[in-house]
């Protein structure tokens, strides 16, 4: 009862601060008659909202399925890279300083080089691009997981006289599980925004970023952030069903991080 | 008779030759008869943690020598002669309480319904019977100490190796678990070199309580304390009890003034 109203209290400060900050906005454009064709209100974007459900929805699907994609493949490959560069010496001193100094580079540098080697009209682009930034994030906290068992975990498997190989079996690996559901709420999220960004770049144009672009460049500014607010849901839908995962697959991460 | 652990002029020096080299403990020497329990107490950085994994072959020694029932500690490591205890339960989060005491023998190749069985008798043990399938989150820091010593205990060591693990306790959590510490020995017949930073709990558990100073790590004294073996609620307020604490009080202050006296040299 009371660990449900501390939940709902954790959400209540952003909530009242973003019903504040719309109202403020409201009435700013209200009070000083600013031109829809520079800045809308957000009462103009919730209708326009309505107007546009049903096409938003659908941008919504593409835009989600090419993350969705991304996440799913990003996480595997991910797991994969980071078992790989753990148990064989050589793939890690190649891979993890690679990993580095890629996810260094600007993902939209990636994104314009990646969208010009595919036709115009392929998703493959933004789901390739999707997959790297979910590829990073997972590689980054499996290897992790992997490398950084607690001492007092490891000492006392030698004092049980764990071979190496049911040291990494029984403790290494089950700790970057845990390891891994935290890197794929940080992913989840990161996906949605790569996949919208990547449709920037050209390709097709029925997906949340191109109609952003789209809608934007034409002065529709209300119907553009209307879109912006359905990848903000799609952003925040990735990230409660990660959030949910995490906390059921791994109980103890969450309450170590809270501590 | 064999000695449970017989430490012999050991020497252990860290990063040798290196500008960081630690002189962690100079020519010590220790025996331990079986049954017999055995506080190290000292200040910080004594290395009273370095000597008692030394004994559980987590660390080698630079010189000296080092038996555990009379074999060389590596073995005795292998045959899982002694169980270990932490200042941190180090109880292994995706696993379940019972599959947390279950682990040495699962790794010592036992069969699955005799290793339950034996976690449920260690569970009995600890007075923890109805967390059986609670996960370590679930648990307070005190049973999470207790499960992890009915770990420890699982495969029926001869030897019980403790770090300070009632250190993270609450006064009152710590006292019962003392109490049931003792219990446990006696009825499992376990010796004990038992870490701590108390001295009030040094004096209450031992047999004996050896005083250990720093800089560098050594034994200065010995204290036996033979209070009555079946301790209860009274034995606190003893004045023996008392006598004891002072004793080792000034023992360790001495051991300090002798540093400082060495130092002077
Ligand atoms: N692995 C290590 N490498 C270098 N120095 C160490 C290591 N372990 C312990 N020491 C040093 O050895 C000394 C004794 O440490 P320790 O046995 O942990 O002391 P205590 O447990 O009595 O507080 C300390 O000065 C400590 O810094
Ligand atoms: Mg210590």
């Amino acid at each position: 009862m009371s660990a449900v109203w501390r939940r709902l209290k954790a959400f209540l400060p952003p909530l009242v601060f973003g019903a504040l900050f719309l109202g403020a906005w409201e009435g700013f454009v209200v009070w000083r008659k600013i031109e829809p064709f520079v800045l809308v209100k957000p009462s103009e974007v919730w209708s326009a909202g309505l107007d546009n459900m049903q096409r938003i929805v659908d941008a919504m699907e593409v835009t989600g399925t090419n993350a969705l994609i991304g996440l799913v493949a990003g996480t595997l490959l991910g797991c994969l890279g980071a078992l790989l560069a753990a148990g064989v010496r050589w793939v890690g001193e190649l891979v993890n300083p690679i990993a580095v100094a890629v996810n260094a580079i600007p993902i939209v540098v990636l994104i314009a080089m990646f969208t010009r080697l595919y036709e115009a009209d392929s998703e493959t682009p933004r789901r390739i691009m999707a997959t790297l930034a979910a590829f990073f994030v997972v590689f980054v906290n499996v290897s992790r997981g992997l490398r950084q068992s607690s001492p007092t975990q490891l000492e006392l498997m030698r004092s049980f006289a764990a071979s190496p190989r049911q040291q990494f079996i029984k403790v290494r690996l089950p700790n970057a599980m845990s390891f891994l559901f935290t890197g794929i709420r940080v992913a989840a999220p990161l996906t949605v925004i790569t996949a919208v960004v990547a449709e920037y770049f050209g390709g097709n144009r029925n997906g949340l970023g191109a109609s952003i672009s789209g809608f934007l460049s034409i002065s529709k500014k209300d119907v553009g952030l209307a879109y912006v607010a359905g990848a903000s849901v799609l952003g925040l839908l990735f990230f409660g069903f990660a959030a949910v995962l995490e906390y059921v697959a791994v109980p103890w991460q969450r309450r170590r991080d809270s501590r | 008779m064999t000695l449970a652990v017989n430490v012999t002029a050991v020497d252990k020096v860290f990063n040798a030759g290196r500008p960081n080299q630690v002189d962690a403990l100079t020519d010590v020497g220790l025996q331990v008869t079986a049954g017999e329990f055995i506080s190290l107490i000292g200040p910080s950085g004594c290395g009273k943690s370095t000597l008692l994994r030394l004994i559980a072959d987590l660390l080698q020694p630079t010189a000296g020598t080092i038996e555990v029932n009379g074999k060389s500690p590596r073995q005795a490591r292998l045959d899982q002669d002694y169980g270990m205890a932490f200042q941190q339960a180090g109880l292994f989060e995706w696993r379940s309480v019972t599959k947390n005491i279950e682990l040495p023998l699962e790794l010592k190749g036992w069969d699955k319904a005799k290793r339950h069985d034996r976690a449920l008798e260690m569970l009995e043990l600890v007075k923890l019977p109805d967390r059986a399938n609670a996960m370590p989150w679930q648990l307070s820091g005190g049973q999470q100490q207790r499960i992890a010593i009915a770990r420890a205990l699982a495969a029926h060591p001869s030897l019980l190796l403790m770090d300070e693990p009632f250190g993270a306790l609450d006064e009152m959590t710590r006292e019962h678990m003392q109490a049931e510490l003792l219990r446990i020995c006696a009825a499992t017949q376990t010796t004990v070199v038992f870490v701590t930073h108390s001295i009030p709990e040094a004096v209450y558990l031992s047999d004996r309580v050896v005083v250990m100073s720093a800089g560098p790590g050594r034994i200065t004294s010995i204290i036996p304390v033979g209070l009555d073996r079946s301790r209860d609620e009274g034995t606190r307020e003893a004045k023996r009890f008392y006598d004891k604490i002072t004793e080792v009080r000034e023992a360790l202050r001495g051991s300090e003034v002798g540093a400082g006296g060495r130092d002077d040299r």
